[in-house]
Formats: C-alpha cells, sequence, structure tokens
C-alpha cells in the first residue's frame, strides 16, 4: 500500500516535529510514507471563511499532489474534515463557475483521507504502537476529528497502551476549545474566553503535558498556557505515540 | 414596553460588552448546563429504549426532518390544503407577505372588536415581526403572559433566548422588576415578596389572572399547523397560553408559513423531539390544540396569519432551506459554546445562537454589516448539528452564509485586508514552491520575532492579546524532508 503523507500547510510551516513525527512512527508500523513534495494546503482556511474561489488552488494541488497513491495520511483531525466534507462543495463551484472545469471529476477519483488515529486503529488495526511516554498527560478531542469525523475514542485506545503515561481525564472535553480558524482572531475575545474555560480544565487535571490531534487548536490553547507561565506544555498526538525508550521526545514546545 | 434589536452592533464588539458582564457568564453557564444534562439524559433514556423495540434518537431525528422536509419540498400545495381546512373548519385566512401586513392584520381585527389591549402566548413569529410596537402604535396594549416573557416585557429588557427569554436575569433580578414594575400595567407585586420561584410565580400568576379574565383578544403563534386537518399546535409549560386560547371571544394566530406539517399522524416524532430537546422533559405540560372554531367552546372568532416575512428567500436558498426544518426548540443554543458565553442579545435578533446566525441571514438577505457578521459568530465545532432534533446541519450552512458574504464584496472597489490575505494565500498555495519561498521566509523571521513576541501578520494583535504567538522553525517540514530524504540521510 503507498500510503502520503499530508502533513499539513500548519505542520509544514510551524509544527515541522510533528512531521517528522508521523514519518518515525508509520515507519515503525511498517508503512514507509512518502511525502509528495508537490502538497500545500487543504483549502480549509479559505472555506471557513468564506472565500470558496480562493480554495480552489489549493484543492487543485491537493488532488494533483496526491493522485494514484492508495491512502493519504494527515496527522490533522480538521484537515481530514476538510478533504472528506468540503473539497466536493469547493469542486462543484469550481466546475459550475468554470473556475476549473475537472476538479470536480479528479476529486471523485483522489484516494481517501485518513486522519493519523483511523489510519493506525483501523487499517493497520494497531492500538500498542510500543511508544514510551513517561509524564502525565490529559488529552483534548478537538471538534472536527470528534464530530466531524467520528474518530470517537481511537486517540484514547492509542495514549491508554502508551507505556509510562498517566492519563487524566480533561473535564468537559468535547467542548470547543475557541480556536475555530479565522475565528480565533475575527471574534477574539470570545475564542480567548472558551480557551479561558478550556485552559482552566486542563490545569485543573494537574497534568503535564496537554496532547491533541490538531496542532492549531494546541497553538491556540499553547499561547493560553504559555501566557499564564502555567508550566503546562502542550504537544501532538503524534509525537506522543513515535517517543521510544530509545528515542525519547523531547517535551520542549 | 419591550426595546428592540434595530441599530444593534455586529457581532464581535456586541460579544467584546457581553464578555465583561460576569453575572451574565455565571447566569447563562449554569442555565444551559442545567438544561444540556436534562436533554442528554433523555436522549440516552431513547437509545437505551430500543432494545425494547423503541426507535433510538437518530431514528427519531431522521423521521422528524422528513416529515419537516416533506413539508417543505411541497410547501405550496400542503399551504393551499391548510388553507382549505382553516376555512372549512370555520377560521378566517389571511396571507401576510411581511412584517408590516401581519401586524396591521391583527391590529384591524383588534379594532373591530373595539379592543384595546390583546394578551399573547409566547411566540417568537410575533417577536420577529415587532407585533407589540406596531400595536402599540394603534394604541393597542399587547400583554405578554408567558412568565419570562413577561419579565423580559416588564423589566423593558430584550429577550436573549428562544425558549427562556430571561435566561441572562437571576431571581434577585426577577424580584426588583415585579416590585418596580409591576403597579403601572395592573395589579402590583405585593408589597413582602421575595426571592422565591414559587413566590415569584404567585405575583405573577395574579397579576397575569386580571388580563385573562378581561381581555377581548387572544394573540399567538403557533408551533404546528397541520394541513390535512387545519389543526394548529401550541406547546407550552405554563398554562398561560392555553389561557389566551380558550378565555378570549377573538384569537389571532400568526403562523409561518414554515410551520405547516402534512398530516396530523406526522406530528408524532415532532412532539417527541421538541419537549426533549427543549426543555429536557418527556412531554411537555401543555398541548393545545384546535382546529379553526368549535360551537359554544372557546374564541367564536378564529383568524390564522399566514406569513412568509423573508421563508420564501430561504426556500430558494438550496444549501440554507434546511434552517426552516427548525423548530425552535433552542437545543443549538444550550450546547453551543459561544452562546454560552456571550448570551443572546449579542446576536442582535430575536433568534440568536446557532440558529440565529443562519435564519437572521437567510430570511434577511446579506448586505447589513450586523447580519454579515452572524455566519461568524462560531468556531464551527459542530455542536449544533449533533444537538439539532431535525438535522439542521447549521456548520455547513454557516460556511455557505460565508461564501455569501464573501461573493456579496467581490466587487468593492477597496478590498478588505482579509480579502488581500486570502488573495496571498491563495497564490502561495497554487504551487508547492511558493509556499517553500513563504516558509523560507519565516524561518529567517524567527530569532526576530522571538524576541519580539509579535508578527507583522493581519490579526497578529488580536491574536497576541491573551495568546503567545508560536515561533517558526528554521526549517519547515519540506525542507527537512529534502534535506534528510525524509529522515534516512
Amino acid at each position: 500500500m503507498r500510503v502520503a503523507l499530508s502533513v499539513t500547510c500548519i505542520n509544514d510551516t510551524m509544527f515541522p516535529g510533528t512531521g517528522q513525527a508521523v514519518v518515525r512512527l508509520l515507519r515503525r508500523l511498517g508503512v514507509d510514507v512518502e511525502f509528495p513534495a508537490a502538497q500545500t494546503c487543504c483549502g480549509q482556511p479559505m472555506v471557513n471563511t468564506g472565500y470558496l474561489d480562493e480554495a480552489v488552488p489549493a484543492v487543485r494541488s491537493y488532488v494533483d499532489a496526491f493522485a494514484g497513491y492508495d491512502a493519504i495520511v494527515t496527522p490533522s483531525g480538521s484537515c481530514a474534515g476538510s478533504a472528506r466534507h468540503q473539497h466536493a462543495l469547493v469542486g462543484r463551484r469550481a466546475s459550475e463557475k468554470g473556475l476549473d472545469r475537472s476538479l470536480e471529476a479528479d476529486l471523485a477519483d483522489a484516494p481517501p483521507t485518513y486522519e493519523l488515529t483511523e489510519l493506525i486503529v483501523d487499517v493497520l488495526g494497531v492500538t500498542d504502537v510500543g511508544a514510551y511516554f513517561p509524564h502525565a498527560v490529559t488529552y483534548h478531542p478537538t471538534c472536527h476529528s470528534l464530530r466531524m469525523l467520528g474518530v470517537g475514542d481511537r486517540p484514547l485506545r492509542l495514549l491508554r497502551e502508551v507505556r509510562g503515561l498517566r492519563l487524566r481525564e480533561l473535564p468537559a472535553a468535547e467542548q470547543c476549545c475557541g480556536f475555530g480558524g479565522t475565528f480565533a482572531v475575527k471574534n477574539s475575545d470570545t475564542s480567548v474566553a472558551m480557551g479561558a474555560d478550556k485552559v482552566r480544565h486542563v490545569r485543573s487535571t494537574g497534568a503535564e503535558v496537554l496532547v491533541a490531534g490538531d496542532n492549531s487548536c494546541l497553538m491556540h490553547l499553547g499561547g493560553m498556557l504559555d501566557r499564564q507561565r502555567s508550566g503546562v506544555r502542550v504537544m501532538h498526538l503524534a509525537e506522543v505515540l513515535a517517543a521510544t525508550e530509545d528515542a525519547p521526545a523531547e517535551v520542549v514546545r | 414596553m419591550t426595546g428592540t434589536f434595530v441599530g444593534m452592533p455586529a457581532f464581535p464588539s456586541a460579544a467584546r460588552e457581553a464578555l465583561a458582564d460576569t453575572q451574565l457568564r455565571h447566569n447563562l453557564a449554569h442555565a444551559t448546563g442545567v438544561i444540556r444534562g436534562k436533554r442528554s439524559r433523555l436522549v440516552e433514556e431513547v437509545d437505551a429504549d430500543v432494545a425494547g423495540g423503541g426507535a433510538g434518537w437518530e431514528e427519531l431525528r431522521l423521521a422528524g426532518a422528513a416529515v419537516k422536509q416533506r413539508a417543505l419540498d411541497a410547501l405550496a400545495s400542503h399551504l393551499e390544503q391548510l388553507e382549505a381546512s382553516l376555512t372549512a373548519a370555520g377560521a378566517t385566512v389571511h396571507w401576510a407577505r411581511d412584517a408590516a401586513e401581519a401586524n396591521a392584520v391583527v391590529a384591524s381585527v383588534a379594532k373591530a372588536h373595539g379592543a384595546d389591549e390583546v394578551v399573547k402566548v409566547k411566540s417568537m413569529v410575533t417577536a420577529e415581526i415587532g407585533l407589540n410596537e406596531a400595536l402599540a402604535e394603534e394604541g393597542i396594549a399587547a400583554w405578554e403572559t408567558d412568565l419570562a416573557e413577561l419579565i423580559v416585557q416588564l423589566g423593558d429588557d430584550l429577550p436573549s433566548h428562544i425558549l427562556v427569554p430571561a435566561i441572562h436575569r437571576n431571581r434577585a433580578e426577577i424580584r426588583e422588576i415585579f416590585l418596580r414594575k409591576m403597579a403601572a400595567v395592573g395589579r402590583p407585586a405585593p408589597a413582602d415578596l421575595t426571592d422565591e420561584p414559587a413566590v415569584l410565580a404567585a405575583a405573577a400568576r395574579e397579576h397575569l389572572r386580571e388580563k385573562f379574565l378581561r381581555a377581548k383578544v387572544g394573540v399567538s403563534g403557533a408551533n404546528f399547523a397541520v394541513a390535512d386537518t387545519g389543526t394548529l399546535v401550541v406547546v407550552e409549560s405554563e398554562g398561560n397560553g392555553r389561557m389566551c386560547l380558550t378565555l378570549p371571544e377573538v384569537l389571532v394566530s400568526v403562523v409561518g408559513i414554515e410551520k405547516v406539517v402534512p398530516t396530523f399522524a406526522e406530528l408524532d416524532p415532532l412532539l417527541r423531539l421538541l419537549p426533549r430537546s427543549s426543555t429536557g422533559e418527556r412531554m411537555n405540560p401543555y398541548t393545545s390544540t384546535w382546529s379553526g372554531v368549535t360551537p359554544d367552546d372557546g374564541p367564536q372568532e378564529v383568524h390564522v396569519v399566514l406569513l412568509d416575512n423573508g421563508r420564501s428567500r430561504a426556500l430558494a436558498d438550496d444549501t440554507g432551506r434546511q434552517a426552516l426544518r427548525c423548530i425552535r426548540c433552542s437545543a443549538c443554543l444550550n450546547v453551543c459554546p459561544v452562546y454560552e458565553r456571550t448570551g443572546g442579545h449579542a446576536y442582535g435578533s430575536v433568534y440568536p445562537g446557532p440558529i440565529g446566525a443562519i435564519l437572521n441571514p437567510l430570511l434577511q438577505g446579506t448586505g447589513d454589516e450586523q447580519t454579515d457578521s452572524l455566519p461568524y459568530a462560531s468556531s464551527l465545532c459542530g455542536a449544533c448539528f449533533e444537538a439539532c432534533p431535525v438535522r439542521i446541519d447549521i456548520p455547513e450552512v454557516l460556511v455557505h452564509l460565508r461564501s455569501k458574504v464573501v461573493d456579496s464584496h467581490r466587487g468593492d472597489r477597496v478590498p478588505k485586508p482579509e480579502a488581500l490575505a486570502m488573495k496571498g494565500a491563495a497564490w502561495s498555495f497554487a504551487d508547492a514552491s511558493r509556499l517553500g519561498l513563504v516558509e523560507r521566509a519565516a524561518g529567517f523571521s524567527g530569532p526576530f520575532l522571538k524576541r519580539l513576541r509579535r508578527t507583522p501578520l493581519p490579526g497578529a494583535a488580536a491574536w497576541a492579546d491573551a495568546r503567545d504567538l508560536p515561533v517558526p522553525p528554521k526549517e519547515s517540514f519540506r525542507a527537512w524532508w529534502a534535506r534528510t530524504d525524509g529522515g534516512r540521510r
């Protein structure tokens, strides 16, 4: 099976360590993931702000970069949701408006996009990935992974098998953290009010590390935790799962 | 008299003000939390009954959505049937294109009976059309008889929730309002009024009873309008609605055209979904149904005003028309993390929360700054869609309406900074080599930004007010992959 990594624009630009962790983790599980260098962005920032025409070039690059692979894997519930639930909308409009007449048809032939935990649990059939992470951790299920994709408890099943990891339950876990893409700046006061409650719950668990499957949400929450000098770090789930006794994770961010 | 939402600022600034009100935040978090808990226990109960042969919650949602969708798909013929059934049952049917036409009908009916006051059943649609204000201009007083609407009306306030319009008030505030305002419009509150809920309710009962017994004209909306039998349905908790529906000689009901349900039997899933989703009850205490005039029982003159007021516009929108399935349960408000923090006033409409964020632009069209800000008043977390008993995909409609707002500005002579940023993003995402250039520039700026803790990117100030900015790494993922052959070198 030829699996392509869609690293996402935010991880490519801001959090390359997450992409590197995915590569290490999947190789350990026997999947030699490839990185098609023609990829850019799934188009979600434009779509969710209402700029559908501006999303067309990004969706076109997605289709072209991943054509011919058997599957796409991405360390983001949000970007997987965008590929699965929004690309068709952009393709239809691009074809109707003549911006890219073949986009709709090409999308129909695109390989399936899996969020990382879906690929590991459903396709590879693994829950113990051989990870070691001796820290107290709490997990925030991001909205798009939870409600758009329905990843359910897959991330928690993976975390429970990590040696040394002490999982702390997050109160009101399923409530949105307040990031919401451009919502975070267009409605920054409301975004911060939501984030403040999430951060309060995170701190109440006593965890050292807040883990989630989307670095966009973690950028927002990590920014607040840092501003509060809380001492709580944020880490992408892939980085926790990639860590082993031989190659421990650096808890740096 | 109740105020109006006209002239409200756009959502972000209205929200900023609301977020600073700690009492409001406390009242809302408590109230929405209680209703959320009651609702979710009942959903679990319905699902648990599947083993006993019952339909699961999802099956019930699908059934409810299907009934409303059937009604909308052939709306014209169902409405014609409704008109015929109502007329045959002795009701007088009026058609109103907009608020002004509907208000004029109600006013003329009241005047024809020499009435200078009407008693009202709680209704969203009469708030939508500003009926109370329109009647006041004609010298007719409209008395709200729902307890929470009475609190809002006495307090010269605005509703902030569909079901619980005074959700932003606590009982101490309500006691103050009763003591100060009741005397001017009828029976005063007793001087020894406490803030015990039962004592407050008793004061309202005494105050309202005078009005029920005196009024000649009652005004209502309807939760459902059944086409085949000509039956209007009102569901409520207090019984005050039933007083208005049965005591006056004349009854006028204003009904949005989307309230039609094809057949009486199809009320079944809707009457199971609505109370569970709204108040978190298996069944609401009062369900009143009436079909035109019943001789010697209840109002002997019955009018029904079928109102469009933007509904045809919403129906013409392929993606947006699903919003007309809404049964005004307010489950989406109670689960919305934005609503929970800002409350309803920030939405500037009688329809607040996620449903208001789509319904207002769909009914009114885009082009007004306040209305255009509503589709953006959401983090797109999806909790509303999950809770909606008639499966309105609110996030989908929000994104669709955002694109309508953006499209309406495509001809602007001076584009907004946001539009320029999106054009720039489109350019860099069209080609990976362009994105690579942007990333290298970001990497170079990293050490500089680390010292400054700020970036020149648009929106950075709004971000950095309460959140540290991440510093771009020296090397992007794609640069790392190229340099190390994916970590193999």
